[in-house]
């Protein structure tokens, strides 16, 4: 295997188990971001370039920035942790534990195949020219009717930041 | 097998990179306090050295040599991967900038870029939506209380701002086909064909880029997350010494590279005028190798590129000492319902220009 995969890879699960064990809620915040970084090398690893470059400006540049921005307002810490009572841990435990037994059970036959003989695999469907080729010709209807469903949030997003009559500044 | 990339030809172009940004940052900090007193009819800078000239060398050791405080109760670790994230973030994204077209020596082609990839201009956008981490991370971590309204004031700026200014780069994208910041330069000027820079296409998403570029930078009009009126110092209220200077340093590499890109994406990057008659001309008339000539064709753009950045500083500078703060309602007031608006009706009227074979 590729020396940057497994170093991706380690700091990845690293930096996922930080997320979940952190005791300060920004902490897991951080670590969020970084694994999401390590994602995007992972994409990188396997040449789609422009999935990398999308994943760090949704996820890492917007929407973990406003993680953050609530975080921050929330003045989480251990005083103002609400302790649970022992049967919601115990059902937790019990929850979890069926949802790994469940994942291990569907996934533990799997071969991995890799493409299968006489499909042409073509190296370059991560760049951008081809993935929008892809996306322009075979998903053209999903493609825009997100892109209008995305064009309504904003406008809605404007509508709500108008000054309504009668509206003082402060 | 592993190749080392830090030995090749484009390492040397990110260093040399690298350091420009921090020499022209460092010579930022003198511009600024030149111009300042140029428009405010002050003497400014002069005591050290000639004109003042070794002024930003003083300022560093006096940055140096303060003292490195932590206020009471802040998180030592995050109060220290603020300022450097700040810089982390400000320093990436010059990598994909075209500083120059290609030289050649023998049958070697180089190319005066750091890395050609065809996604850089997603990367410069997702390295500027990262440049808030800095910022915020610090001002959380001071522990204090303006510093914090320091830092979400800067997180909710430039999230509104991204918006705007994404949308003004896809209508970029729209006339140019492309998001490699090479291509974009190269097609604002072809051998042989009556080419105009983007400027003349877009003129209406370049002003709206100016100003999302202002407020991402977080410069005057737009320095809310620094208000010293409101907020003391703001995100940095709680900074000192070098952790300081990194935060103010970051600012102005910030504002060189976003010159750079607009350089590139609206006036013509490395190309200037007549510079296909100019190499013919010098092969023609004066006997040179195409390979020397064209050699020197990069090196007069390179000279191009960086004289439209200093214009742009300039022009930053001119600003910060010009216009008045924005009240914070008006500046979220001008994002979301003036920029965001224009930067659709810019789409469509792109769009319909395009259809009807205008541009």
């Amino acid at each position: 295997m590729h020396p940057l995969f497994l170093f991706l890879s380690f700091v990845a699960l690293l930096s996922a188990l930080g997320v979940v064990f952190a005791k300060n809620p920004v902490h897991s915040v951080l670590f969020l971001i970084l694994t999401f970084f390590t994602l995007s090398g992972h994409y990188l690893l396997l040449n789609a370039q422009f999935v990398a470059a999308v994943n760090i400006i949704v996820y890492a540049g917007a929407i973990m920035v406003l993680f953050l921005f609530v975080i921050m307002f929330l003045n989480l810490n251990v005083d103002t942790e609400p302790h649970k009572p022992a049967l919601a841990k115990m059902a937790a435990a019990v929850a979890g534990g069926s949802l790994l037994l469940i994942l291990v059970a569907a996934l533990k036959d799997i071969v991995p195949t890799g493409v299968a003989a006489g499909t042409p695999f073509n190296s370059q469907i991560g760049m951008v020219d081809q993935l929008g080729l892809k996306l322009y010709t075979d998903y053209l209807l999903p493609f825009e009717l997100a892109s209008v469903l995305f064009l309504i949030a904003m406008v809605g997003a404007v509508m709500l930041g108008k000054r309504e009559t009668g509206e003082r500044n402060f | 097998m592993i190749e080392l990339p830090a030995l090749g030809w484009q390492s040397i172009v990110i260093f040399v990179v690298f350091a420009l940004s921090l020499l022209i940052a460092t010579y930022c900090t003198y511009a600024e306090r030149v111009i300042a007193a140029f428009l405010q009819d002050r003497v400014g800078p002069d005591r050290a050295g000639p004109y003042g000239l070794l002024q930003p060398l003083a300022d560093a050791v006096k940055m140096f040599t303060k003292e490195e405080f932590f206020p009471g109760g802040a998180n030592k670790v995050l109060f220290v991967v603020g300022p450097c994230l700040a810089m982390i973030t400000a320093l990436m994204s010059s990598a994909v900038i075209p500083f120059g077209n290609t030289m050649s020596f023998g049958n070697n082609l180089f190319f005066l870029q750091g890395i050609e990839v065809n996604i850089g201009m997603l990367w410069i956008f997702g390295v500027v939506s990262l440049g808030v981490y800095g910022v915020m991370i610090g001002g959380w971590a001071s522990n204090n209380k303006f510093s914090l309204l320091g830092a979400v004031r800067a997180a909710s700026q430039n999230i509104s701002y991204e918006l705007a200014m994404g949308m003004s780069l896809i209508a970029v994208l729209m006339i140019s086909g492309t998001l490699s910041l090479r291509e974009i330069t190269l097609q604002q000027s072809v051998a042989g064909e009556w080419q105009v820079w983007n400027i003349v296409k877009q003129p209406l998403g370049f002003i709206i880029f100016l100003v999302c570029a202002f407020a991402e930078t977080n410069r005057t009009p737009f320095d809310l997350p620094e208000c010293e009126t409101e907020l003391v110092g703001g995100y940095h209220t709680e900074y000192s010494s070098m952790k300081l200077g990194l935060y103010l340093f970051s600012e102005y590499v910030n504002i060189f590279v976003v010159s750079a890109v607009m350089s590139v994406l609206y006036f013509g990057g490395f190309n200037f005028p007549f510079q296909y008659e100019l190499r013919d001309w010098f092969i023609n008339s004066q006997g040179w190798e195409l390979n020397s000539a064209q050699n020197l064709i990069t090196l007069l753009g390179t000279v191009g590129l960086f004289l439209k950045i200093f214009a742009f500083i300039f022009f930053f500078m001119w600003i910060r000492w010009t216009l008045p703060r924005f009240r914070y309602d008006q500046l979220m007031r001008l994002g979301w319902t003036i920029l965001i608006p224009l930067a659709v009706f810019n789409i469509v009227l792109t769009g319909a220009l395009i259809l009807f074979g205008v541009i």
